[in-house]
C-alpha cells in the first residue's frame, strides 16, 4: 500500500470516522472536521508536479485478484495529476462553501459529507485507476453517491426524480463501458490501460475494435451529459448548490472527458473516433447553449451552461484524435493544439464555472429565490458577488483578460485547422465545425450576459422576494473569490499551467506522439490580428444586439414542443416500463400457493419429461433388478394403499394416521434395503412427527369436502399424475443405467484406513462431508428459533382468544397409573440405549442425530408421564442454550483443525490402551457428533417445548 | 424389486402433489410429507437395491450397499423435521389467529 494508495483511500476512512464521531462533535460542523482531507490531498498533489513534469509517473500495484488480471494499480500521470488537482482543490473549496451553505442545525450534514467524502474518494480511484475493472467500480461509485446527494432533500419529488434520472442514464452508460472494457480485455488480454496502449498492434484490426469504441464512448457520453444523453444534469441540480459546483460542473461529470483523453491512446487514429467524438461534442455544444438562454432557472440556465461547455472540451479532444492520423510529420501538432485547448479549457471551465455556481448559490441563500424574473438590481446590495459573478460570465463568455477568452481562442485555431483537413471525409462537412462553433460562442456570449445583468441589474423587486438581500457571510464569498482570482491570473499567465501541467497531460493523451523534450505548449495571450481575435470581435457585436432582442423574438424563448422533447421521451420509456412490469407480474402472481406450485410443477414435468423423451433416456432393463419375495410385495402394497387412500379420507386424525404408517412402512423399505441407520433415524423423526402433528392440529376444523370445480380437480389430477410418471420413469431410468462410475466406492474403501470408522454412513456425515453436516445441524437451529419466535412472540389476540388456546394445549397430561409406572423404567432404558447409538455410532449404526433423537424420545415421554414442570425440574437446562453449546463445539472442532494447519474439519483419530477400558479408539470426529447430538436434542426439545407450552 | 419400487414413488408423488394443490392447509403439509418419502426411496432406488450388506465394514461381506444415498438421505431426513415442524406450528399459528386453515382465505389481498 503506497502513498498514492493511501490519498484514494483517505476518503473513505475519513467518511468511516465521520459516521463514528459525528454524534460526540455535534457542536462543530461537521464540514470543519473534513476540510483538512482535500486540503491535505490537494498539497500532496500539488508536490507531486515536478516528478510528474520530470516524466515520471508514479505507479504502484496492489494485488487484488491477479488470477483475473484484475489488481488496485494506481497510475498518476500528467492527465491524472489535472483531475486530482481539481477533485481535491474545488473540493477544498466546495467544501468551505458548504460549512456556510448547509445549515448544521436544519440539515443532516453529516451524511451530507459522507456522500461528498465518497464521491472524492471514488472520483479520484477513477483518474488514478490503471485497470479497467477497478476503474469501472469506482467509476459506479460516483455515480452512486451522485445519486445520494441529489436527493438529498429526499422529501421533495423533484430531487428523488433527478437523482433517479441521472442514477438510470449514467449506470447505462456505465454498463456499456464495462462491456466495452471486456472487449478491450477479450482482445489485448489485460485490463490494464497502460499494457493495452503498448501493445496496440493487437486490437488495431481486430473485428471488436469498433464495438469496443462505440460502447466506451456511450459510457464517457452519459456521464459527462453530452448530447442526446445530457437530460439528466438540469434535473440533477436538485442537489444543493455546493453539490452541483462540486460534481456537476467541475469533477463528476468531467469523468467522461477524462476517459475519452485516456482512452485516446488506444482509439484515437480512427476517423470512426474522430467523427463520433467531434460530432457530439458540437451538437451538444450549440443545442446546449441555444437551450441555455431559455431558462429563467439561474441554476438551470448554468446546467445547460456546463452541457455545452461540455460538448466544446469533447469536441476538441476529438479534433484532437486527428493529429494521430499522422505519425511523426511537422502537422501532428497543428492538431495537437486542439488537444491543448481541451486540457486548457477543461482546467478554465472548472475555475469560472465553479465560481459561477456558488455565486448563484449566494444569491440563491440570501434571497430565497433562483428566477431570474424576480431578482434584478443585487449589484449594490452584493458588490463582491456582482463581481465574481463578472469575471466568471465574462470568462465563460471568452471575453479578455480571462482565462475563459485564451481557451476559447484556441478552440477557434483548432476547428479553423479541421475545416481545412483533408482526409477521413472532412472535406465535405469540414466548413460547418467553425461555423457551429462561432454560432454556439454566440449563444455562450449571451447567456453569460443574462446571468450577470439580469440578477444584479436593473430594478430590485423587493417584493417578489422572500428575503431582504444582503452580502453573502465572508466564509461563503472566499472560495468563489479565490476561483475568480485564478481566473484572472490564468488569463494573463497562462504559462503557469502550460508546462507544469498541460504538457505533462498531453503526453498522456499523445504517447505515440512525444518528441524527445516533450510537448512544447506555449499559450500566448496576444497573438496579433489573426482570424481568431475578428471571430471574438463578431461575437461581441452580434451577442449584445441579441441579448437586447432575445426578449422579443419568440422563437428563442418558447421551449421545443414538449410531446418530442427527449424528457418526455425518458419519463415514456419509464413509465411504460413500470407498467409493462407490473402488469406482466400480475398476470401470474396471484397469491395462490395452488397456482405457484403447478407452474413449478407443469415446468418440471415438461422439462425433465421432454429431455428423457428427446434424449431416449427411458429404458427398462428389468434383467439386473433384483429379485422381490411375497413380503416385499405386501411392504410396497402396504406403502401404497395408505397414499391412495389418503385423499379420500375426511378426518383429521385418520390422515395424520395414514401419513404415519406411510413413515413407518418407508422405515421398514430401509430395514430391507441394508439401510439400518435410515431405519434409526426414520422411525424416531417419525413418532416425534405424529406427535407434533396430533399437538398442533388437534384445534384445527374438521377436513371439510372441498367445494372445487370438476375442471380444477381434474387439473390438479392430471398433473400430479404426471409428475408421478416423470418421477417414476427417472426412477426407472436412473436405475437402469449408469452414466459414470459412482464415487461411493471412495468412501467403502477408505473410511476405515482415513477415518477410523467402521460405520460409513457415520463417517461420511461427520469426517467426510462434516462441513455439510454442521450446517444441516444449523438449518435444524434455526427452525427452532423460527419456531419459538412464531409461539413466543405473538402479541396481538388471536381468534381463538389466548385463554382458550392456554387451557386446551398442552402435552396430554396423563394420569395413567401404568404408563407411569413403566415409563420410569423405560426412560432409563431409552436414555441408556440413546447413549449407545451415540457412542457406538462411527463403528456400528448410530451417532449424533440418532443418539439425539432417541434422547429426545425419552424426555418426551417423561413430559407426557409426568407433565412438562416436572420435566423442567428434573431437567433444569435451557434446551436453546444447549443448541447453541452443540454448534459451538461442532464450529471449535472445525476451527481445531486450523492450530494443526490442517483445513476446516479435518478430523484426527488414534487408538489408545486405556484402563479397564482396553484398546479405544479417540476420534476427534467423535467430539463434533458430540456437537450434533447436543445441537439436535436442544432443536427437538426446543420445538416441543414451545408448542406444549403455548400460552 | 426396483420396477415396483420405481411406481411406489410414483404413486408417492402424484398423491402429494394431489394433497399440495389442495386448500387445506393440513393436507398441504401431509402432502409435503409424502413428497419427502417418495424422494428419499428415489434416492435409494437410484443407486440400484440389495446390492450387499449394510454399509457396516465389520460385517466383512463382499459388497456392501452404496452408503453415498444414505448419508443423503439422513441428511435428508432430518432437514425435511426441521421444515415439517416450522409448518405445523406455522399452520396451527396461522389458524389460530386467522381463524381459516383454507388457502383461498389465506391468501393475500391487494388492500393488504
Amino acid at each position: 500500500m503506497s502513498t498514492l494508495h493511501f490519498a484514494v483511500m483517505a476518503p473513505f476512512i475519513a467518511a468511516l470516522v465521520v459516521l463514528l464521531i459525528y454524534k460526540i462533535t455535534r457542536r462543530i460542523h461537521t464540514g470543519w472536521l473534513i476540510l483538512p482531507v482535500p486540503v491535505l490531498l490537494f498539497v500532496y498533489f500539488l508536490g507531486l508536479i515536478p516528478s510528474i513534469q520530470a516524466g515520471n509517473p508514479v505507479h504502484e500495484v496492489l494485488e487484488w485478484i491477479p488470477s483475473l488480471g484484475i489488481n488496485f494499480t494506481v497510475y498518476l500521470d500528467g492527465l491524472s495529476l489535472i483531475f486530482t488537482l481539481l477533485i481535491s482543490g474545488i473540493g477544498s473549496l466546495v467544501v468551505l462553501y458548504s460549512i456556510f451553505y448547509m445549515d448544521k442545525n436544519k440539515e443532516a450534514v453529516h451524511r451530507f459529507y459522507i456522500y461528498l467524502l465518497l464521491f472524492m474518494g471514488a472520483m479520484l480511484g477513477v483518474v488514478l485507476s490503471d485497470n479497467l475493472m477497478v476503474l469501472y467500480g469506482f467509476w459506479e461509485m460516483t455515480s452512486i453517491s451522485s445519486f445520494l446527494l441529489i436527493a438529498f432533500w429526499n422529501h421533495r419529488d423533484r430531487s428523488r426524480y433527478g437523482a433517479l434520472k441521472s442514477m438510470l442514464i449514467t449506470v447505462f452508460g456505465g454498463l456499456a463501458m464495462l462491456a466495452g472494457f471486456i472487449l478491450l480485455y477479450v482482445m489485448a488480454g489485460t485490463f490494464s490501460v497502460r499494457e493495452i496502449i503498448s501493445n496496440l498492434h493487437t486490437i488495431t484490426d481486430h473485428a471488436l475494435f469498433i464495438p469496443a469504441m462505440i460502447l466506451v464512448l456511450l459510457g464517457a457520453f452519459t456521464k459527462s451529459a453530452q448530447f442526446p444523453f445530457h437530460i439528466w444534469l438540469p434535473d440533477a441540480m436538485e442537489a444543493p448548490t455546493p453539490v452541483s459546483a462540486y460534481l456537476h460542473s467541475a469533477t463528476m461529470v468531467k469523468a467522461g472527458i477524462y476517459l475519452v483523453a485516456r482512452l485516446s491512446p488506444v482509439f484515437a487514429g480512427h476517423s470512426l473516433w474522430f467523427w463520433l467524438v467531434s460530432a457530439t461534442g458540437l451538437v451538444t455544444l450549440i443545442y446546449a447553449s441555444v437551450r441555455a438562454i431559455k431558462q429563467t432557472d439561474l441554476k438551470a440556465l448554468l446546467a445547460f451552461s456546463t452541457i455545452s461547455q461540455l460538448g466544446l472540451i469533447m469536441s476538441l479532444l476529438g479534433l484532437g484524435s486527428a493529429a494521430a492520423y499522422f505519425s511523426g510529420s511537422v502537422d501532428t501538432l497543428i492538431y495537437t493544439k486542439a488537444t491543448t485547448a481541451a486540457v486548457f479549457h477543461l482546467m478554465n471551465h472548472a475555475i469560472f464555472k465553479g465560481a459561477l455556481f456558488m455565486v448563484v448559490g449566494i444569491v440563491d441563500h440570501e434571497t430565497g429565490t433562483r428566477d431570474i424574473r424576480r431578482l434584478g438590481g443585487l449589484m449594490t446590495l452584493m458588490p463582491i458577488t456582482f463581481t465574481v459573478a463578472v469575471i466568471g460570465a465574462f470568462s465563460m463568455a471568452g471575453l479578455p483578460p480571462f482565462n475563459g477568452f485564451l481557451s476559447k481562442e484556441m478552440f477557434f485555431t483548432a476547428v479553423l485547422h479541421a475545416a481545412s483537413m483533408e482526409f477521413w471525409n472532412v472535406e465535405t462537412w469540414g466548413v460547418l465545425i467553425p461555423i457551429v462553433a462561432w454560432i454556439a460562442s454566440v449563444f455562450t456570449f449571451v447567456y453569460s450576459m443574462i446571468l450577470v445583468f439580469r440578477t444584479f441589474t436593473g430594478r430590485l423587486q423587493s417584493d417578489k422576494l422572500e428575503k431582504q438581500p444582503h452580502e453573502a457571510p465572508i466564509g461563503m464569498l472566499i472560495p468563489p473569490v479565490i476561483l475568480a482570482s485564478l481566473a484572472i491570473v490564468f488569463g494573463l499567465f497562462p504559462n503557469l499551467l502550460s508546462y507544469s501541467l498541460i504538457e505533462p497531460a498531453m503526453a498522456s493523451i499523445h504517447p505515440s506522439l512525444l518528441q524527445p523534450g516533450g510537448f512544447n505548449v506555449k499559450i500566448e495571450f496576444w497573438h496579433g490580428w489573426t482570424p481568431e481575435i475578428f471571430m471574438t470581435i463578431a461575437i461581441i457585436i452580434v451577442g449584445t444586439l441579441l441579448y437586447f432582442l432575445h426578449g422579443k423574438l419568440a422563437v428563442l424563448n418558447t421551449a421545443l414542443t414538449r410531446k418530442l422533447s427527449l424528457n418526455h421521451l425518458y419519463d415514456w420509456g419509464l413509465r411504460s416500463l413500470e407498467g409493462g412490469g407490473r402488469s406482466v407480474t400480475k398476470s401470474y402472481m396471484t397469491g395462490s400457493l395452488r397456482h405457484y406450485v403447478l407452474y413449478i410443477f407443469v415446468f418440471f414435468i415438461a422439462v425433465l419429461g421432454g429431455s428423457l423423451l428427446l434424449t431416449d433416456h427411458i429404458r427398462f432393463d428389468i434383467s439386473e433388478f433384483a429379485p422381490m419375495s411375497i413380503y416385499e410385495a405386501a411392504a410396497v402394497i402396504g406403502l401404497v394403499v395408505p397414499a391412495i387412500v389418503l385423499p379420500f379420507v375426511r378426518t383429521r386424525l385418520m390422515a395424520i394416521i395414514l401419513t404415519g404408517a406411510i413413515g413407518y412402512m418407508v422405515v421398514l423399505f430401509f430395514v430391507l434395503f441394508r439401510a439400518p441407520d435410515l431405519a434409526l433415524t426414520q422411525m424416531i423423526v417419525e413418532t416425534v412427527s405424529v406427535m407434533l402433528f396430533l399437538l398442533c392440529f388437534y384445534h384445527l376444523p374438521k377436513l371439510k369436502r372441498e367445494k372445487v370445480a370438476m375442471s380444477l380437480k381434474w387439473k390438479n389430477l392430471l398433473i400430479s399424475a404426471g409428475a408421478g410418471a416423470v418421477v417414476t420413469l427417472i426412477a426407472l431410468a436412473a436405475s437402469s443405467d449408469r452414466a459414470f462410475e459412482s464415487i461411493s466406492e471412495f468412501f467403502v474403501k477408505e473410511s476405515y484406513t482415513l477415518a477410523g470408522g467402521k460405520n460409513i454412513v457415520n463417517v461420511i456425515l461427520v469426517d467426510f462431508r462434516g462441513f455439510d453436516t454442521m450446517l444441516e445441524v444449523m438449518v435444524l437451529g434455526i427452525a427452532a428459533l423460527g419456531i419459538f419466535a412464531l409461539i413466543k412472540v405473538d402479541s396481538g389476540e388471536g381468534v381463538l382468544g389466548k385463554r382458550e388456546a392456554a387451557s386446551d394445549l398442552h402435552l396430554p397430561n396423563s394420569n395413567d397409573v401404568i404408563l407411569r409406572t413403566i415409563s420410569r423404567v423405560v426412560i432409563f432404558i431409552v436414555l441408556a440405549f440413546s447413549w449407545y447409538l451415540f457412542m457406538a455410532g462411527h463403528n456400528e449404526p448410530g451417532g449424533g442425530f440418532i443418539g439425539g433423537l432417541m434422547t429426545t424420545a425419552a424426555l418426551v415421554l417423561l413430559s407426557m408421564a409426568y407433565g412438562m414442570d416436572m420435566t423442567k425440574n428434573i431437567i433444569p437446562v435451557s434446551f436453546r442454550r444447549m443448541t447453541a453449546i452443540g454448534l459451538m463445539i461442532a464450529l471449535l472442532t472445525g476451527v481445531g483443525s486450523f492450530l494443526f494447519g490442517a483445513p476446516f474439519l479435518s478430523h484426527a483419530f488414534d487408538y489408545f490402551d486405556l484402563p479397564l477400558l482396553g484398546e479405544t479408539e479417540l476420534a476427534t470426529a467423535v467430539l463434533f457428533d458430540l456437537g450434533v447430538y447436543l445441537a439436535v436434542v436442544g432443536v427437538t426439545m426446543t420445538i416441543i417445548n414451545s408448542i406444549g407450552r403455548d400460552n | 424389486m426396483e420396477l415396483y419400487m420405481a411406481l411406489a414413488i410414483g404413486v408417492l408423488f402424484a398423491v402429494g402433489l394431489y394433497q399440495i394443490l389442495s386448500k387445506s392447509l393440513l393436507r398441504i403439509i401431509l402432502g409435503t410429507s409424502l413428497l419427502t418419502h417418495g424422494v428419499h426411496l428415489l434416492l435409494l432406488t437410484m443407486s440400484r437395491l440389495k446390492t450387499g450388506a449394510a454399509p457396516l465394514l465389520g460385517e466383512k461381506a463382499a459388497a456392501y450397499a452404496d452408503p453415498l444415498p444414505q448419508a443423503l438421505i439422513l441428511t435428508s431426513i432430518v432437514i425435511s423435521f426441521g421444515v415439517t415442524s416450522f409448518f405445523f406450528v406455522l399452520a396451527y399459528k396461522a389458524y389460530q389467529r386467522l381463524g381459516t386453515d383454507d388457502m383461498e382465505e389465506l391468501r393475500g389481498r391487494e388492500d393488504e
